[in-house]
C-alpha cells in the first residue's frame, strides 16, 4: 500500500526535478551568453542623482498586514473544512455540529470584523 | 524503496541546511526565502511520511500565507542593519543566558527519558484503505473536540487582536456611501435662482 501511495507522487518529483533543471539552465544561460562589461559608471548616479540600484525594501502601509492576517485566518478555517466534508459520513451528528461551532465562533469574528470596516480599503 | 530513501535524504538535507541558512543569511530578506524552502522541503517530507493532508497544508497556509506575511513584516522594519549590528556585543551575555537556559531545557527532556522512542521511531499509520485526510477527519472533531473548539477561539483572539491592533480610520479619507449616493435627489442640492443683471446673487 506504501510503494503504491509513493509511486502516486512520482510525477511529481519528476516535475520537481525539470523545475529544478530548468532554472538552472535558464540562470547559467544567461550568466554564461550574455555579453558583460562592468563599468564603474553604470553604478553612479545619473540624471538627477537617481542611484541605478536601490534598496528594494520600501515600507508599506500597515493595512495590507491586516488584510494579509485576516486572509490567513479564514485560510485555516478552510483548511479545517476539507477532512471534515471529507469525514463527514463517519463522525455523525456530533462532528456535524461540532464544525458548525467553530464556524459560528469564527462568523462572530468576521461579523466584527465587517462591522468594523476592516475590509473597506477607503 | 531506494529512492524514497534518497529522497528522504535530500529533503532533509535541503530542510536543514535552509534552516541554518534562515538564522545565517545577513539579508533578513533572504532568510525568509530560505524559510519557504524549510516548508516546502519539509511538505516533501511528510508526503514521504504518508501525511499527505498535513504536507498540502504545510504548503499552502505556510508557504502561501505566512510567509508572505513574514515578507510583509520585514518589509515594514525600517531598519538599518549596520546600527542593528553595532550593538551585538551588548546583546552577548542576554542572548547566550536564553540560549543556555534552552540548551539545559532539551538536555532535561532528552535526558530523562520522557520521549518515548517507539512511539517516535514509529509513525502512526490509518488502517489500509483509509487515507490520510479521512482518517484525520474521523478523529479530529469528535475525539479531540475541545482542542478543535479552542483552534476557533485562538483565531477569533487572532481576528480581533488583528484589527485592534492595525485598523486606522482615517476621517480625511473619502468612502463611498451608497445609500446616500442612491438617496441623493437633484431637488436636495439643485436649485434655480433668478439673477438679475448687474447685480450679485
Amino acid at each position: 500500500m506504501q510503494q503504491s501511495y509513493l509511486f502516486e507522487y512520482l510525477p511529481i518529483l519528476v516535475f520537481l526535478g525539470i523545475a529544478l533543471g530548468l532554472a538552472v539552465a535558464i540562470l547559467l544561460a544567461s550568466w554564461l551568453i550574455a555579453p558583460q562589461h562592468p563599468e564603474r559608471e553604470k553604478l553612479s548616479a545619473y540624471e538627477c542623482g537617481f542611484e541605478p540600484f536601490d534598496d528594494a525594501r520600501g515600507r508599506f502601509d500597515v493595512r495590507f498586514y491586516l488584510v494579509a492576517i485576516l486572509f490567513i485566518i479564514f485560510d485555516l478555517e478552510v483548511a479545517f473544512l476539507f477532512p471534515w466534508a471529507v469525514a463527514l459520513g463517519d463522525i455523525g451528528v456530533f462532528g456535524f455540529w461540532s464544525m458548525m461551532l467553530f464556524l459560528a465562533v469564527l462568523t462572530v469574528g468576521f461579523a466584527y470584523e465587517w462591522k468594523k470596516g476592516a475590509l473597506e480599503w477607503e | 524503496m531506494t529512492i524514497a530513501l534518497f529522497v528522504f535524504y535530500v529533503f532533509a538535507l535541503v530542510t536543514t541546511a535552509s534552516a541554518v541558512m534562515v538564522i545565517a543569511a545577513r539579508n533578513p530578506v533572504h532568510s525568509v526565502l530560505f524559510l519557504i524552502l524549510a516548508f516546502v522541503s519539509s511538505a516533501g517530507l511528510f508526503v514521504l511520511l504518508g501525511a499527505e493532508f498535513l504536507a498540502m497544508v504545510l504548503v499552502v497556509v505556510y508557504v502561501g500565507a505566512v510567509a508572505v506575511l513574514f515578507l510583509f513584516v520585514v518589509m515594514m522594519l525600517d531598519i538599518d542593519f549596520v546600527q542593528l549590528r553595532e550593538g551585538f556585543l551588548q546583546y552577548l551575555p542576554v542572548g547566550a543566558l536564553v540560549g543556555l537556559v534552552l540548551l539545559v531545557e532539551l538536555a532535561l527532556v532528552f535526558g530523562t527519558q520522557a520521549v518515548e522512542t517507539a512511539a517516535v521511531d514509529m509513525p502512526p499509520t490509518a488502517p489500509p484503505g483509509v487515507t490520510n485526510t479521512e482518517a484525520l477527519g474521523s478523529l479530529l472533531y469528535t475525539r479531540y473536540f475541545y482542542l478543535f473548539q479552542t483552534a476557533g477561539a485562538i483565531l477569533l483572539v487572532a481576528i480581533v487582536g488583528a484589527i485592534t491592533l492595525t485598523l486606522r480610520h482615517r476621517p480625511d479619507a473619502k468612502r463611498q456611501d451608497i445609500s446616500r449616493q442612491v438617496h441623493r435627489r437633484p431637488s436636495d442640492t439643485l436649485e434655480v435662482r433668478k439673477v438679475r443683471p448687474r447685480s450679485g446673487i
